[in-house]
């Protein structure tokens, strides 16, 4: 597996696409610090645009890589290596890489701006790490799609369907439901909502951390009384560890059923 | 070497390999042949592993091939279309594929035969058609394994670099490998293999030494028996009585 994901991170890093999405979360970096002047807005600007684009184009990737690759990976799968490991190499070679431009190119603008020893740099870091984690929820997701599908466009369809519908749809259908409802008790339903998916889970974590949770009025108030005992920390970082879990497992399972 | 019994798989609702009993002696040149669709890359793939059977039994060197990996140690594996990571640069692609599988071997000669040391530092997405095949050959040819797969292996060579794998297929041989070959090219079977299997509809149609089938065809008393003098002819003739 070490083999493959290898070659495929280092495939990847020479790539144009790569160093484009690189040079994105750097000039993204610089204009918002700089002209934010303030680390903690930036930090909110940031997760706005975070957690819309690092998910798509983990799963615009993903399947494009996975397709581009398909008459490589058939090569591999005729030398003596289980396709768990070649799976599992190329999945962790586009996240591993994709996550490192998330990392680099916000990090390096920040340790300029000097935000190192600023107290923002706990917001920042936990910025990092649910892009990370949306990045590689997303990957493995736009995987599994790839693989089921040898039909390019219906493999790009599901996944940018799957996108819309975590980033956009739900948070409507939610909205809806509560208005529905209204008449009942429902932050258990909403926290239950917001926590099946990883895109609002990771916007809940970030807007709890930094402060900002009086935003939400009466819901804040109960999300942070929830989120912010051990218990809510706990929980949801188990939720967003088995967000990342499952699809590997799914994408796992598939490849060992597939037919190349 | 191999042994295949009653191979049955099902795309969809499309047979492609219905009932296959097979059994390939080692050390013997078995061409493939049959009209497109009749099941022959599948046939190669089951064997690798990298499609998975409905029904049936394969046995390498006589252990069971389902779900297991380690097997494929003893199997060159030529693919029909070649396409490489982008990005590495050739020399690059060759230490991946000898890492995976170690035991190197022919690497100088091949890469002195299809004149590729040029190309070593280049990377693969600025090599033309016929460059990446023959680097493909040269990831078949570079192991020591005693079974070696070809699929459409002359597709977009260069005349020079065809003769050069007929003679890298006659030292295979030679050294007693087994060597299976799908080919469209009728003649280039005939040169190279003294034995066919013949696909048609996912079943093995003929299958037999091509001397045989050219004699049979001439003692035929069919309409065409005076054409059918040479092995294309011969095979048309089977292709006509099941009026295809």
């Amino acid at each position: 597996m070490f083999k493959i994901l290898n070659y495929c991170f280092f495939d990847l890093i020479r790539g144009r696409w790569i160093f484009i999405y690189f040079s994105f979360y750097l000039l993204l970096g610089f204009g918002i610090l700089f002209l934010n002047n303030d680390i903690s807005n930036a930090v909110i600007t940031l997760m706005n645009i975070i957690i819309f684009i690092a998910p798509l184009i983990a799963s615009l990737f993903g399947v494009t890589y996975y397709y581009a690759s398909k008459e490589f990976t058939e090569l591999l799968l005729a030398q003596p290596v289980k396709r768990k490991s070649i799976v599992l190499g190329q999945y962790l070679g586009v996240s591993i890489s994709l996550s490192l431009c998330l990392i680099l190119g916000l990090g390096i603008p920040f340790i300029i701006y000097g935000a190192i020893k600023s107290p923002d740099i706990w917001d920042f870091s936990l910025l990092l790490i649910i892009g990370c984690f949306l990045t590689l929820i997303f990957t493995s997701i736009s995987f599994n799609f790839a693989i089921v599908n040898d039909n390019k466009l219906k493999g790009f369809g599901y996944t940018v369907l799957i996108w819309l519908f975590l980033a956009v749809i739900y948070d409507g259908v939610l909205l809806i439901l509560l208005i529905i409802l209204k008449e009942y008790p429902l932050d258990k339903l909403s926290l239950f909502g917001i926590m099946l998916n990883p895109i609002d889970l990771s916007r809940t974590l970030m807007i709890l951390k930094l402060d900002i949770s009086a935003l939400l009025g009466y819901t804040g108030a109960v999300f942070k009384m929830f989120f912010g005992t051990f218990l809510g920390i706990i929980s949801s970082s188990l939720i967003l560890i088995i967000w990342t879990i499952l699809p590997i497992f799914s994408m796992i399972y598939k490849i060992n059923k597939k037919d190349f | 070497m191999i042994q295949i019994k009653g191979l049955y798989k099902k795309f969809n609702k499309k047979i492609v390999l219905n009932g296959i009993d097979l059994n390939i002696p080692q050390g013997s040149l078995f061409g493939i042949l049959g009209p497109n669709g009749s099941g022959k890359t599948t046939l190669l793939k089951t064997i690798l592993g990298m499609v998975i059977p409905n029904q049936g039994k394969i046995s390498i060197l006589g252990s069971n091939i389902l779900k297991s990996s380690s097997y494929r140690n003893n199997i060159s594996y030529l693919p029909q279309a070649a396409n490489f990571p982008p990005n590495l640069r050739v020399n690059e692609l060759f230490s991946l594929i000898s890492d995976i599988r170690g035991n190197l071997i022919n690497y100088s000669r091949l890469i002195e035969k299809f004149k590729l040391s040029p190309f070593l530092n280049e990377k693969t997405n600025t090599l033309s058609g016929g460059t990446k095949q023959k680097i493909n050959i040269a990831l078949a040819f570079m192991f020591n394994s005693p079974l070696i797969i070809l699929d459409e292996p002359t597709s977009g060579l260069d005349p020079i670099s065809l003769i050069q794998l007929k003679k890298l297929i006659q030292t295979e041989k030679d050294k007693g490998k087994t060597i299976l070959i799908t080919s469209h090219i009728m003649s280039f079977i005939e040169e190279v293999s003294n034995e066919i299997i013949f696909l048609l509809e996912g079943k093995i149609y003929l299958q037999g030494k091509i001397n045989e089938i050219k004699l049979k065809a001439k003692s035929s008393k069919k309409g065409i028996d005076s054409y059918l003098t040479d092995f294309e002819y011969a095979i048309a003739s089977k292709l006509k009585d099941k009026n295809v």
